[in-house]
């Protein structure tokens, strides 16, 4: 096994995507959800595989992540046995502090070839130094690459291949933590070398420290914050139309078209108005979910993410959290896993339960088909200021509802069962890199690819079982009532009802939040399921809304909107937190405290509208 | 070395540049030194601030240029690295 091994931000994942040709594999080590991208590599006559790890400052691990990476390179991983070689990735602009890690893993005996990546950022800033004599006098091999450019990849491999074939297996020694002592004289010998190798040293200012001049502005930097985020609701909201229109016409057609090709009858009607309504309903919010995940990409990859959590410190205190755990946040907005698995990086154990408990309350991107259908449904959509409509101001709020619950809490969890100081924060703020469009479109992929085995195995098959359920049994010859009332639905619906009447919810809407407790975007189509079954040739989903507004109440739709942010329908995100905490005691103080909030949301909503006469 | 001002890296002022003299003070864990090693807070190196999240403030972050890269720290942490104005 090959390991790359490297600072956070050193290139380490776009090198790793350009050897494997994104042919690398996510899986899991047993026993808890860490994840690991594996590859094989291919090597002219040896086959090894190469390992993604979490990026380190130094060998003494003190996060969950950093743990992972010095369990893999001291074997003590499974099955696993010590690496057989090291790629030490290292940021060229950042020799000065990065081969303090090289020495330390070269102390421990680590058979290694030292990977220079971005040196065109060293061409730019007129950098020079002897690759040769650097090579020499470490005993290692050297060899300078631009991960991004992919060059220099060939040149990579051969060391590799070379290293592999003229070394037998190197097994390091047991790890020694390093004394303060040790680790001066260890970077005292780094300045030595770089004053023996550099030959022209970097000029000092570079772009990206004139950007963050505005980035990092305690006042203006704070408004580009807002402004960016206005910015992305808008986007998602207003310009994934297009898309979105095309994926409901297709539907709308498939469904007219097997409506016409099938006989009449419980295939057709499972066909139509279970399946495809179910399915299609979900789809159409493909393009505003790839949207989303399009957006926290760039701000992860354009670092500007760090950025935000240096802004972000000072509110984040004020509840007794990191502004670290900001970035585990943020990415909930996509989804709340990996959200909660990207607590690793915190590592004083209160601070990373506080931050895993409030991770689902901020909206993830399930939640933004649920709320797009209901704001469509209940709000109109004139222009509200310069551009910015109301629908995307709407939306924006819902999530900052959200947010500001999770604060809450979070205060509220520090205060109680999660005690402790300010932790302190030591965080790095990487330069500025224009996302690799690459890495971008693969991590989309796999978003894609996800989204689509979601629909096709759990929605599907909640579609056809919600299906059976509203459809049968049939009501009697003669009946008055609708026809979903007599149903298995229907009588479950009824008799869950006197439980969330207050909330202003009748059993239709009992139903498709149990159907949703599977995954928040199946109330979509269980919804559509529901009300198709009864207005017999509406499967069209854009009718949805428009049946929902003669249905319900204004209260009602803002009533389960609300229900909405707070809720914890979400299996997945209770396992997740189940294998990373250990424990069935958080998961389910996540579900409790977050549907006493939903109800209790939801109850004074419904009821403060129902007072302004809405 | 008189003439030269030495104070803690908290109390720089934005655009200053300065040399690291001491990192760790009394108070300080042998862990929280490590850190501050690890990131590149070294003896002799050189550092500058570069932005701050507020002024005067305690809890403030400050953004400084050490050994190449930019490290984000609390003002109140910041007390226990002590620096040489350049």
């Amino acid at each position: 096994m090959i390991a790359l091994v490297g600072n956070p931000n050193c290139g380490k994942t776009v090198l790793f995507n350009a050897l494997t040709r994104g042919q690398a594999q996510v899986g899991n080590y047993a026993g808890v959800t860490v994840e690991r991208k594996v590859a094989e590599l291919k090597l002219g006559s040896v086959k090894s595989t190469l390992v993604d790890l979490p990026g380190i400052y130094s060998l003494e691990a003190r996060t969950p992540d950093e743990l992972i990476t010095w369990q893999v390179l001291f074997g003590e991983r499974c099955d696993e046995s010590t690496p057989d070689l090291i790629l030490a990735t290292v940021d060229v602009t950042q020799l000065e502090r990065a081969l303090g890690l090289v020495l330390e893993l070269q102390f421990h005996g680590f058979p290694m070839i030292l990977v220079l990546n971005m040196m065109d950022l060293a061409k730019k800033k007129h950098f020079a130094f002897d690759m040769s004599l650097l090579s020499e006098k470490l005993n290692i091999p050297v060899v300078g690459i631009c991960a991004t450019q992919k060059e220099g990849l060939d040149d990579l491999l051969k060391a590799v291949e070379d290293f592999l074939g003229s070394h037998p297996k190197q097994t390091p020694m047991a790890f020694q933590p390093s004394s303060v002592l040790v680790i001066r004289e260890r970077f005292k010998k780094v300045d030595a070398l770089l004053a023996q190798v550099v030959q022209k040293s970097m000029g000092s200012s570079d772009i990206s420290d004139r950007i963050d001049a505005w980035i990092l502005h305690p006042i203006l930097g704070r408004f580009i914050l807002f402004l960016i985020f206005t910015l992305v609701f808008q986007i998602i909201f207003n310009g994934a139309q297009f898309p979105m229109d095309g994926i409901e016409l297709g539907v709308a057609f498939l469904g007219n078209w097997l409506h016409r090709i099938l006989p009449e009858g419980a295939l057709q009607s499972l066909l139509v108005d279970g399946v495809l309504v179910g399915v299609g309903s979900v789809l159409v919010f493909l393009p505003q979910i790839l949207l989303l995940f399009l957006f926290i990409l760039l701000l992860e990859d354009s670092g500007y993410m760090a950025r935000a959590a240096f802004l972000m410190d000072g509110l984040m205190g004020r509840v007794g959290l990191n502004g670290k755990a900001f970035i585990p946040l943020l990415s909930s907005f996509g989804c709340a896993i990996p959200g909660i698995m990207a607590t690793r990086t915190i590592e004083n154990r209160h601070d990373r339960l506080n931050t895993i408990l409030i991770a689902p309350l901020m909206a993830c991107s399930a939640r933004l088909p649920v709320y797009s259908l209901l704001i469509a449904a209940f709000f109109p959509n004139p222009v509200f200021w310069a551009g910015v409509r109301l629908r995307g101001v709407i939306l924006m709020g819902l999530y900052l509802l959200g947010v500001a619950g999770a604060l809450m809490m979070a205060w509220f969890f520090r205060k109680t069962l999660l005690p402790g100081g300010r932790p302190y924060l030591l965080m790095e703020l990487p330069s500025y890199k224009l996302p690799h469009l690459k890495n971008i479109v693969l991590s989309l992929m796999d978003r894609l690819r996800l989204f689509l085995y979601q629909v096709g195995t759990v929605i599907v098959s909640v579609s056809i079982v919600f299906w059976f359920l509203v459809s049968y049994p049939k009501p009697p010859l003669g009946a008055s009532d609708l026809a979903v009332t007599y149903s298995y639905a229907g009588k479950l619906g009824h008799w869950i009802e006197p439980l969330i009447l207050p909330l202003g919810f009748d059993w239709k809407i009992a139903i498709a939040l149990i159907s949703g407790f599977v995954a928040r975007e199946v109330i979509i189509g269980s919804l559509a399921t529901l009300y198709a079954v009864e207005h017999i040739g509406t499967s069209e989903v854009s009718a949805l809304s428009r049946i929902l507004v003669d249905e319900w109440s204004f209260a009602t739709g803002l009533s389960l909107l609300i229900w909405y942010v707070f809720s914890c329908q979400c299996f997945s995100t209770l396992a997740v937190t189940y294998k990373e905490t250990q424990s069935w005691k958080w998961p389910a103080l996540m579900l409790g405290y977050m549907t006493a909030l939903a109800y209790g949301g939801s109850w004074m909503t419904y009821h403060f509208c129902k007072y302004l006469g809405l | 070395m008189g003439g030269k001002e030495i104070m803690p890296l908290s109390q720089m002022q934005v655009g200053q540049r300065a040399t690291i003299c001491r990192v760790g003070n009394l108070k300080s864990s042998e862990d929280w030194i490590k850190k501050l090693l690890a990131m590149g807070f070294l003896e002799g190196s050189s550092v500058e601030l570069l932005y701050e999240s507020a002024r005067k403030k305690q809890d403030a972050l400050m953004a400084v240029r050490v050994r190449g890269g930019l490290v984000a720290l609390r003002r109140s942490e910041a007390q226990s690295i002590e620096v040489e104005l350049l």
